[in-house]
């Protein structure tokens, strides 16, 4: 929760930076984003590819657990078709990828913006950024409601990493090693999601 | 916007990053800044996209309308995420993990 406050406040920080710059940073800011974005992915290959443990998670738990993360795709897509007729001018696919960042709102928010533009970027930060503020803050409410599951379903690619103390809390231990699983597979296939839907 | 970035090239660096964290895997002093720099490169990225937002006068006339979409479009997914992992716990995992 801590670390998210502090990515707020950068994002607030750059947001400043460019209302006083106006015009003359919008090449900047994409030209550095897309170099960062370009280390950010280099580094969760490292991340995924120096530690294998996913690959013992999923022969401990046999195949069932692959089902967590497929469920998890098949619901935030149809959670967000769902309400996608309501949203005004964003388009189903628009908001078929805006759900596909998983709450992983770094990676997908840039990638959107290089894709889309800023508006759409803009959505999917905020989106994602709420989506993990969600779990964070109704995990005990969403274990109450849909069982054990939940909250790391809530989760998305962030059970991996920001929002698994909380599921490890509310869900026991048990669900953390399903948790960091699920995220992982998540967190990777975010890139290819984003833009088979853009 | 201006150029487009061809995004295979991100998957690209997803890849050879893979293959950089399998051959560096037993090298734990090296690993071990990997969280704080993956941190220190999302605020980098998140300030150059607050740029980019602030820079834009549209964007930033319609910030509130955006935030609303943003709130509705996670709820749903937030929803439809939980409920699809009931279906999944309620026949794959509940039965044998209770006790």
């Amino acid at each position: 929760m801590k670390s998210s406050l502090i990515i707020i406040v950068f994002f607030t920080a750059g947001i400043v930076v460019g209302l006083m710059m106006s015009g003359s940073g919008l090449s900047l800011a994409s030209g550095m984003s897309s170099y960062a974005l370009h280390f950010l992915l280099f580094l969760i290959g490292i991340s995924v590819g120096s530690d294998l443990k996913v690959f013992k998670i999923l022969k401990k738990l046999h195949f069932k657990v692959v089902l967590v993360p497929v469920s998890v795709i098949f619901g935030t897509l149809a959670g967000a078709a769902a309400v996608s007729y309501f949203i005004q001018d964003i388009t189903l696919s628009e908001c078929l990828a805006v759900g596909s960042g998983f709450g992983y709102y770094s990676l997908s928010s840039i990638y959107i913006t290089e894709l889309r533009g800023e508006s759409l970027g803009v959505i999917a930060l905020l989106s994602n950024i709420i989506r993990e503020v969600i779990t964070l803050t109704a995990a005990p409410l969403l274990l109450a409601l849909f069982g054990k599951l939940a909250p790391l379903a809530s989760g998305g690619a962030t059970s991996m990493d920001t929002t698994l103390p909380v599921i490890t809390r509310y869900s026991g231990r048990d669900y953390a090693v399903i948790a960091v699983f699920s995220g992982t597979v998540l967190t990777v296939l975010v890139p290819f999601m984003v833009t088979f839907f853009l | 916007m201006g150029e487009r970035e061809p995004v295979n090239s991100v998957l690209v660096a997803l890849l050879l990053g893979g293959l950089a964290g399998y051959a560096l895997r037993e090298r734990k002093a090296v690993l071990k800044h990997l969280d704080r720099i993956t941190f220190y490169s999302v605020l980098a990225l998140l300030f150059f996209l607050g740029l980019s937002v602030g820079a834009n006068d549209v964007i930033v006339s319609n910030l509130h309308s955006l935030g609303l979409k943003a709130f509705v479009l996670s709820v749903s997914a937030v929803i439809g995420s939980a409920a699809a992992s009931w279906i999944v716990y309620r026949f794959f995992f509940g039965a044998g993990d209770e006790k």
